[in-house]
Formats: C-alpha cells, sequence, structure tokens
C-alpha cells in the first residue's frame, strides 16, 4: 500500500451531520462513484502495423472499410468501435442512456453520421484531439451526479478524411518537416457508469479541465509546439489542486505532444517546479523505426486509442495503481491558419484508479 | 490566455531547443537527384522528338505533354506523393508536379461530384500558378506595349 494513493483515493469519513462530499479542488472535479466498465477500439491498416497491434479489438482492411468516401469510413469506425463495446459488454443501444462523442470533421459529420446508427441519445462534442478526455469528464460528471446510469464515450479520426480538410488531396506530393505529426485513423469507445461494482476497469476520480492557451505558434507542422504550453497549464493545475507527488502516477499520458512537444512540455513544467515523466499517445501508437511519422501521431483517435488499447487495460491488468491521460487539442480550422492566426491549443486531463487495490 | 510578447519571445527560445532541424543537405541533395532524374528522363524524349523530325518548337511542347501524362499516371496509381515525400521541390517544381496538382484534387474531389467536386476544386491547389501566371503575362505584355519592344522571333 502506498502513502501517496490516500491522497485521492479515499474519501474523509462522514461525521453524522455530514458536510457534501468533496466535489473540487481548485480548477479539478473531484468523483466518487463514476467508473470505466468497457473498453473498445478499431485501427487503421497503419496503427495496425504498430506497436499495439495485438491489443486493438480490431484493426481495419483498408482506408475505406467499404464506405464510398473517406468522410463515411471514418463514421464506419466507430460504429465499429462502438459494436464492439456493446458485444464486449454484453449489452444493447438500450443499455446506454447518451453517447458523448466528437471526431476532427468540420461539423463533427464523422460522429454525427455515425450516430444514425446507434440508438442513443447524442451529445456532439469538439475539442480537437482533446476530445476523449473531455467527453470522459463530462461523462464521468454525468454519472457520478446521479443523472445517468451508464454513458458511452468516443472519438474517432481518419488521417485522409483530415487530411483532406485540413491541408491537401490525399494524392499531392509534399514534403513534411521533421515535426510534422501523421493523424491516426481509426476509434476508441468507452463505457463510464455509476455503481459499477465488480464490473469496473478502473475508476475515474479527477478531472481537470484546460485553460485555452496561445503562445503565438502558428505553424501546423508543429503541434507538439502549439499544444504544450497548454498540456503544461493543465497538468500543472491538476498537481496543485490534488497535492500530489510525480512518484504517485504509474503513468502520467499527454494525448499526442508527440516528440517535439514531449521535451517542450516537461521543460515547462519543470519550470514551475513539477517534475513529470511524460509518456505521450502520439509517440507510443506508431514504431519510428518502420513507420515514417515524423514527430508521432496526432488526431482525435490517438488518445482514444492508445487510451482504450494500453492504459485501461494496464491498470486492470493491475500493471499501475493511478494513470492520467492529459489530451491535447490544437483549435484553429484551415480558415484561421490562411488567415494568418496563431493556433490555439487546449488540454482536458483525466485521473484513473485501479479498481482493485491492494 | 494569451501569452503576451515575452513570455511568446521566451517560449520561442524553448522551442528552438526541441525542434529538430529541417535536413536541408539531405533534402537538397535529393532533389537534385530525382528532380535531375526527371529533366534527363524529358530530355531523352526531347531528343527522341527531336530525332523524329519535329521542330524544336514542337519537340518542347511534345516533351511537356509527355512528362504532364508521366506525372499523371503516377499520381493516378498513388506514387508521385511517395516521390515527392523524398524529393521535395525535385519532385514538385518540374511539369510533372504541377500535373500532380491538378490529378490529385480531381481524384480527391470527384466524391463530391463532376461539377462542384472535380470542375470546381481541381485548380484548388494551382490556381495561384494559373492566376499570378496569366497575370505577370499581362504585365510583361504591357510593358512590351508601353516601350514598344517589338516581340521576339
Amino acid at each position: 500500500m502506498h502513502d501517496a494513493d490516500a491522497a485521492i483515493a479515499a474519501p474523509p469519513p462522514m461525521p453524522a451531520t455530514a458536510p457534501p462530499m468533496e466535489r473540487r479542488r481548485g480548477r479539478t472535479i473531484l468523483f466518487q462513484d463514476a467508473w470505466i466498465t468497457g473498453a473498445a477500439s478499431v485501427a487503421g491498416p497503419t496503427e495496425g502495423r504498430g506497436p499495439l497491434r495485438d491489443r486493438f479489438d480490431e484493426v481495419a482492411e483498408d482506408h475505406l472499410l467499404g464506405q464510398k468516401s473517406w468522410e463515411s469510413a471514418e463514421s464506419e469506425l466507430l460504429r465499429r468501435a462502438f459494436a464492439h463495446l456493446c458485444e464486449q459488454m454484453g449489452l444493447g443501444h438500450g443499455d446506454f442512456d447518451l453517447l458523448l462523442a466528437g471526431d476532427l470533421l468540420n461539423q463533427t459529420v464523422a460522429t454525427a453520421f455515425a450516430a444514425r446508427d446507434v440508438d442513443v441519445p447524442f451529445c456532439g462534442l469538439y475539442n480537437a484531439c482533446a476530445t476523449f478526455a473531455e467527453a470522459m469528464g463530462l461523462a464521468a460528471a454525468l454519472c457520478d451526479g446521479g443523472y445517468c446510469r451508464r454513458v458511452a464515450v468516443a472519438t474517432s479520426s481518419h488521417h485522409d478524411a483530415a487530411e483532406r480538410q485540413y491541408r491537401f488531396p490525399t494524392e499531392f506530393g509534399n514534403q513534411r518537416p521533421p515535426s510534422a505529426q501523421w493523424t491516426a485513423t481509426g476509434a476508441g469507445a468507452v463505457a463510464i457508469e455509476a455503481a459499477a461494482g465488480q464490473r469496473a476497469w478502473a475508476r475515474i476520480a479527477a478531472f481537470t479541465p484546460g485553460r485555452v492557451m496561445d503562445y503565438g505558434i502558428q505553424d501546423p507542422f508543429n503541434m507538439g509546439a502549439a499544444m504544450a504550453p497548454a498540456a503544461a497549464d493543465t497538468l500543472a493545475a491538476h498537481v496543485a489542486d490534488l497535492g500530489l507527488h510525480p512518484g504517485d502516477y504509474g503513468a502520467v499520458y499527454t494525448g499526442d505532444l508527440a516528440r517535439v512537444g514531449v521535451p517542450v512540455c516537461e521543460d515547462m513544467l519543470r519550470a514551475r517546479g513539477t517534475d513529470l515523466c511524460l509518456r505521450d499517445c502520439g509517440v507510443e501508437l506508431y514504431d519510428p523505426r518502420h513507420q515514417d511519422v515524423h514527430a508521432g501521431g496526432s488526431g482525435a483517435a490517438c488518445c482514444a486509442l492508445v487510451c482504450t488499447a494500453r492504459i485501461l487495460p494496464d491498470l486492470r491488468a493491475g500493471a499501475y495503481h493511478r494513470a492520467l491521460l492529459c489530451s491535447t487539442g490544437a483549435l484553429h480550422s484551415t480558415t484561421t491558419y490562411q488567415q494568418g492566426e496563431s493556433i490555439p491549443a487546449v488540454a482536458h486531463a483525466v485521473t484513473f484508479e485501479a479498481a482493485n487495490r491492494g | 490566455m494569451r501569452a503576451d510578447r515575452g513570455q511568446r519571445a521566451a517560449y520561442a527560445r524553448l522551442l528552438k531547443k526541441h525542434t529538430p532541424a529541417v535536413p536541408v543537405i539531405r533534402n537538397a541533395l535529393m532533389a537534385f537527384l530525382i528532380g535531375g532524374s526527371i529533366c534527363a528522363v524529358a530530355q531523352i524524349f526531347m531528343n527522341f522528338f527531336t530525332r523524329h523530325g519535329l521542330t524544336p518548337e514542337r519537340a518542347g511542347a511534345m516533351t511537356s505533354v509527355t512528362v504532364v501524362f508521366i506525372g499523371a499516371a503516377l499520381t493516378a496509381l498513388g506514387l508521385y506523393d511517395e516521390i515527392v515525400r523524398v524529393a521535395g521541390m525535385g519532385g514538385s517544381l518540374p511539369i510533372s508536379g504541377f500535373s500532380n496538382s491538378v490529378v490529385s484534387p480531381a481524384m480527391e474531389f470527384r466524391r463530391e461530384g463532376w461539377v462542384l467536386g472535380v470542375g470546381a476544386r481541381m485548380f484548388g491547389v494551382a490556381g495561384p500558378v494559373v492566376t499570378f501566371g496569366l497575370l505577370a503575362s499581362m504585365l510583361v505584355g504591357a510593358v512590351y506595349l508601353l516601350f514598344r519592344i517589338p516581340l521576339p522571333k
């Protein structure tokens, strides 16, 4: 047993006339009754050749998945991820009270169109690549507050659909700098519920929502640089709010800062007196020796795939007791970029704790 | 939160430490080798056309047509973007690169239909070349007119 674990795991003992359970510390929201009870992932062919190849529920055969366009293919990824989630949990669509989902496409059409075939009330979300943590935090609040019994959270992204929208046609020849990142193709879905009992994989202990940070970065081929300040701000607030030490976490993941953003973020945190060693979903999704992804992966599915295929299963298997996922998102559009604007970013942090301790 | 000028400057210094440098020498070498090879292939065609009796002007035009076709074919086969990934400007600058910049959006936006997709968006990447090329030609023509410079034969 670790003494430091007691810092957020055990609620204080309740006197007869109890004050309300502590729900906030600083910016961080604390949960008592929000649990992950399922996680499923569907990855694209490139991701399916990466280090997590044996951990995905499904690897898509190609980038079209039998559909007529990249956008429809992305919807299909999401549909399949949700289907895998239901199958894994032995549940039907009617067992979910709400679907919180988002993607990178304009008007979040990938998730909206997939939601036509998911018979669950749908609330679409957009915070770019930070959407997954944003959705998990909100879902945990809804369950912990007693408003929903079970919420499905999902995000997707598709390399070609994103390239087509944000950058160039997919067959256009373009040389990318070493700081560029590769938008992941795939979808990840988790189930979050209250009163999970034995079915829980992990507890969602806390959610630190992020402020939008803009340090004047204008280069869309260096997203890590645009997002690192947001991650540093959120992580610093999280650590300060909860009074935790880096050693209290088995793993601290950022979403997709990748190889440029991670050391920058670590330096910024060190300057604020916090020494965190960051793992990154964008770095761990691909094998740099065989896959030419430059700085690493990105995209709304990036942290969803790594979270559902690595972080949550590792927690469930007891690899560590507490993990943090800080998803990072760049909030620009092709229009703002062409108009010479900088790239604002946001990062949201979610703390997971193993369900069965000791 | 928006960083002020001091914070942005400090951040730019921090970034310099961690942002990998673009491999200029390697890129320049690959551009030279691959771009040069494309031009060498074009010269082979030029010699071929000249040997078969075309005037220099016509041989030049046919060479351009041939290289544009090669660029279009390689784009359709999904190979041209792989070439440019390594070659950089060596693949983008020759006329095969221009061909790639028109064929790739035509392929991409077929899903939006022939009129609004292919038709309207085909010149999405190459549009500036057309616009400013025409504009430059007009300006040059105006200069010739103004200064009564005789046209070259």
